[in-house]
């Protein structure tokens, strides 16, 4: 086996080797298994790092296994699986040091980085996944790896959620199992294509080609929170923080939106969706998804709950942008997958690092907050912006090519769904920044779950926070670089049109 | 490869036998070497006909319809091989089971089981190459009797009770198929599948054999409705024994019922037919999980959960019956459905052989199996409850474990066949079967409160329940090999059989 066909394989093992080393470490060994976690963060960075470096080169990555006839596990490297697995280890590495931070001194460390781990290794795989049944293997595993950490704590609580949230994740796999099926019977070789494969295919499979469209994307609209099928969401964020930050931003809710961009673009093909008629219900569905969101946000005072909402609506941007037919609002709906993902996981680790340095998990709490924790809510002020749209950080650059997108394709309502949805993200992100910024103090700050230390939080959590925010100002400002995310997804975009 | 054949056979009985007169200190030396051998014919028997194609071996050199036919197809074997790499992981597990904890020595029930397992396993391995209807019904005999056996091993009034119960269900299936067996004797003078395959025409006798031999069958299979026997009798018996029936022994009478309808019955069975036993089949499903979901107790649960399992592998007969010999389309997916089957056959036996041995280790640790009970499993047995985890994964049927390949063959061949009511079945099957195995692992994962409950286990038997999950999972990775290994002989080709004496 050459490199090119072993590197797909080692960036999938890099985490899967982790987890399954970190399962069998006693519990004590903190520092064994930080250095694990950390070296594992690092070599897959490194090795994305060398793969992002062979795809600009023109190297091709693929690594092929039969497991029964016309039925292929398939991993393979192309621009759009670059976009999600750099997002994913790139935010992996900064979500394990947050984490070290976080579970410091709590129970079954051991248990949770070893599924941590797994969570990844699934994220990955869904992203490099190079047909439809690799691709259902990875969602899968997925669903099964997250779930520990869902239900961590052990609460009666967390396990309400957990039930809930396996019952959801689970009858959608199980909607996502026959819909692969039944194409695999009708067209045999599932391989993710540019301008997808089915086209080619006698109009008189075109009827059960809509009915498996509706399967698949039910399937994967229960991941990426579509509604009604969201209702797990806003309940896991029970889970401990850097859990919710992940599952939010790069694993779960983004296998979802990244699943339904492959089958529309890879399977489908955008044009030839959009042929059948698919397209509109998409549409339909995201714009509803994105206000309802956005409403239901407005009213939640649990901080974290707030934040889910939040992703419920932001995670249709995605959907959006794919389903509205346009090269532009393409590239909107593929760069808002890096840029949610930046925006939201530093929202979370903001989150996260109030509920343990002076107990704050309301919105009605945070009052003077600012004047507490600057830098903690500096970093959450950016990244709110960016979910508002405020330029020039990230948000801006993704509702930009979605507008303009919508008008592009004659499609001049979703602009009003886009400005709906942005007032309503300023109703729900202003009032929480005006009270942390500018408002007085009420009661006292909570006692904190940490050693007291030198900043205002531990260095463990406030670094990735920091860090993740000034990433989404920085893609936003050069968007128009090169080598931002925008430019790769326009790359991505511009393939996925037929000429 | 005539060297070796009927020692496949002979081994474990000759082993049972030499179990039972041995003193007690040698009881597990025997049986393990006996376990071992017959393993090692097996393997051997599945290289040659890796190497040389299916095997027809005259017993005693008297050719069919006289003498008695043994044949080694792909099928056979992998029965054989399943009931070989499963039998050996529950021997080693059994070998410490059956010890007195305190003093170490083999218990009465420890003397009792060796040969009565070792027996069940001769009868069974005899069962699979058996190509002599007459034969069958012997040996079906056998294995019931040996069954209901072990399940008294145990002796308590409850399982005593479960016991009988269960002699009588075998005995009645036993007799139903001998009737159907008598109604073709007298029709067609012959006994050799074969050449009643290429002799049996549709007809009011041949209807009623089948309808006879089928219903003998379904008895011992324990689908539902006549499921009834099967989960005090499985829930109830010792764990080695538990795991051995529900892995091993309706996978037996399945095997035959296979069998019959692809070689026998073949011009005889009908469309209604079909959908009939795939509707029971999905009866199962449906019921089984559901009674597992309410189960208290894990080895109840475990127990319904075969019944519920036992019914997907009837999804195999909608597909077949509705398929005309010579239409390739639909033949294709004929074969795709008996892998299927087979492979959901293969995988339930690993996982749920490894679950069982898990519930028995639960209860050596703890003394009950009440679900309630299971706090801290994680934590104090970890071993343990990632073997129950991994089964679990491969019975609801996730990738990439062998239960996945099946249901993924299975639903290929449904839907390519065109009865997606199936499929809807089985989808809501797994996630019934995703509900009670979470109920299961959910409260394995609840913090431990008292550490000192759980007494020490063997960690040989952890292994053998952690082994056996893994290959559960395994022959999904390795999955074409299996196939491969399965097709040879093509046991799954509808076709009439032209010349009778060409085949022999």
């Amino acid at each position: 086996m050459t490199f090119n066909v072993l590197l797909p394989l080692l960036v999938v093992a890099s985490s899967f080797v982790t987890g399954l080393l970190i399962f069998f470490l006693p519990e004590h060994k903190a520092h064994t298994r930080s250095a694990l976690n950390m070296a594992g963060a690092t070599l897959k960075l490194v090795l994305v790092l060398i793969m992002c470096w062979g795809v600009y080169r023109g190297e091709m990555y693929e690594f092929r296994f039969s497991i029964v006839l016309g039925f292929d596990f398939v991993l393979k490297v192309d621009l759009l699986s670059l976009l999600l697995v750099t997002l994913s280890s790139v935010l992996w590495f900064f979500t394990t040091i947050y984490a070290i931070g976080y579970l410091e001194g709590s129970p079954n460390r051991s248990r949770f980085f070893g599924f941590f781990s797994l969570c990844v290794t699934a994220s990955v795989g869904v992203a490099m996944a190079g047909n439809l049944i690799t691709f259902f293997i990875f969602y899968e595993f997925l669903t099964l790896s997250t779930y520990p950490l869902v239900v961590h704590r052990g609460t009666e609580e967390s396990l309400q959620a957990g039930r809930k949230y396996l019952w959801y994740t689970m009858a959608g796999g199980a909607v996502l199992f026959v819909g692969v099926v039944w194409l695999h019977v009708l067209v045999g070789a599932l391989d993710f294509q540019e301008t997808g494969f089915l086209r080619a295919w006698p109009a008189s499979l075109h009827g059960s080609f809509t009915v498996i469209f509706f399967l698949l994307i039910i399937g994967l609209g229960v991941k990426a929170a579509l509604f009604p099928l969201h209702g797990w969401l806003p309940v896991a964020m029970v889970a401990p923080a850097p859990v919710s930050a992940l599952l939010h931003a790069v694993a779960v809710v983004k296998a979802g939106a990244f699943g339904i961009v492959r089958v529309v673009y890879d399977v489908f093909g955008v044009e030839f969706a959009s042929d059948l008629g698919l397209l509109t219900p998409l549409t339909i569905a995201t714009s509803f998804t994105i206000v309802y969101g956005s409403v239901r946000a407005l009213t939640q005072d649990d901080l974290k709950r707030r934040l889910a909402f939040s992703t419920v609506s932001q995670v249709s941007y995605i959907a959006l942008g794919v389903s509205v037919l346009g090269l532009t609002s393409s590239i909107g709906g593929l760069v808002h997958l890096v840029h949610q993902g930046l925006m939201k996981i530093t929202l979370f680790f903001c989150a996260g690092i109030y509920a343990e340095s002076l107990s704050v998990k309301t919105v009605s709490g945070m009052k003077g907050i600012g004047r507490r924790m600057p830098i903690t809510t500096a970093a959450f002020t950016i990244a709110a912006f960016g979910m508002i749209g405020v330029p020039p950080v990230a948000g801006f650059a993704s509702k930009w090519h979605l507008g303009l997108g919508a008008l592009e394709s004659g499609q001049p309502w979703v602009i009003g769904i886009l400005l709906t949805s942005t007032l309503l993200n300023a109703g729900y992100f202003l009032p929480i920044l005006y009270a942390a910024w500018f408002q007085e103090q009420e009661k006292e700050w909570g006692h904190a779950h940490h050693a007291p230390c030198r900043y205002e939080t531990p260095m463990l959590l406030l670094f990735p926070a920091v860090v993740t925010a000034l990433l989404s100002l920085l893609t936003g400002m050069f968007a128009g670089a090169g080598w931002s995310p925008l430019a790769l997804a326009r790359a991505i975009a511009l393939r996925e049109y037929v000429p | 490869m005539d060297t070796i054949f009927p020692w496949i056979i002979l081994l474990p009985l000759t082993g049972a036998i030499a179990t039972f007169l041995v003193p007690r200190a040698w009881v597990i030396r025997t049986g393990m070497v006996t376990a071992l051998l017959t393993s090692c014919m097996v393997f051997a028997a599945a290289y040659f006909l890796h190497q040389n194609g299916p095997v027809h071996y005259a017993v005693g050199s008297w050719a069919a319809p006289l003498g008695i036919r043994l044949y080694l197809d792909g099928l056979a074997c992998v029965m054989l091989l399943l009931t070989a790499v499963s039998g050996i992981f529950i021997s080693v597990y059994a070998c410490e089971y059956f010890k007195d904890k305190t003093s170490g020595v083999l218990k009465r029930e420890g003397i009792m089981f060796w040969p009565l397992w070792l027996f069940l396993w001769g009868a069974m391995n005899a069962l699979y190459v058996s190509g002599d209807l007459f034969n069958m019904y012997v040996l079906l005999e056998l294995l019931g009797l040996s069954a209901v056996g072990l399940v008294a091993l145990a002796g308590t009034r409850t399982v005593l009770i479960a016991g009988m119960r269960y002699l009588i269900a075998a005995m009645l299936g036993s007799m139903s198929y001998l009737l159907g067996v008598a109604f073709l004797y007298a029709m067609h003078s012959a006994l050799d599948t074969r050449m009643m395959g290429a002799l049996i025409e549709p007809g009011m006798g041949a209807a009623i054999a089948f309808a006879l031999m089928t219903i003998g069958l379904l008895l011992k299979t324990a689908l539902f409705p006549l499921h009834f026997w099967l989960p005090p009798a499985h829930a109830g018996s010792s764990a080695p024994v538990s795991a051995i029936l529900s892995a091993l022994v309706v996978k037996g009478s399945f095997y035959l019922l296979l069998r019959l309808w692809f070689d026998v019955f073949h011009n005889v069975v009908t469309i209604p037919v079909g959908q009939f036993l795939g509707a029971l089949g999905a009866l199962a499903v449906l019921w089984g999980s559901i009674q597992a979901i309410r189960q208290q107790r894990l080895k109840m649960l475990v127990a319904y959960s075969t019944v519920a399992q036992l019914g997907y592998l009837f999804a195999v007969f909608p597909v077949t019956a509705g398929a005309p010999p010579t239409d390739g389309v639909l033949g294709q997916w004929v074969i795709e459905s008996g892998k299927g089957t087979l492979y959901h056959a293969l995988a339930h036996a690993f996982s749920k052989a490894s679950i069982f041995l898990a519930a028995g280790i639960m209860v050596h640790a703890l003394g009950t199996d009440q679900l309630s009970r299971m706090r801290g499993m994680a934590e104090r047995l970890p071993l343990t409850t990632f073997a129950m985890a991994l089964a679990g994964v491969s019975l609801m049927g996730l990738p990439p474990s062998g239960g996945f390949i099946g249901k993924w063959l299975m639903m290929h061949a449904v839907l390519g066949s065109g009865q997606w009511w199936w499929a809807v079945v089985i989808m809501t099957g797994s996630l019934l079967t995703a509900g009670y195995m979470f109920m299961m692992l959910r409260q394995a994962f609840q913090p431990c409160e008292d550490p000192s409950l759980f007494k020490p286990v063997p960690k040989t038997m952890e292994w053998a329940a952690l082994i056996l999950a893994f290959i559960s999972i395994g022959i999904g990775i390795r999955a074409a090999d299996v196939l491969d290994l399965l097709m040879i002989g093509s046991p799954f080709l509808i076709e009439p059989i032209a010349a009778v004496g060409g085949a022999l």
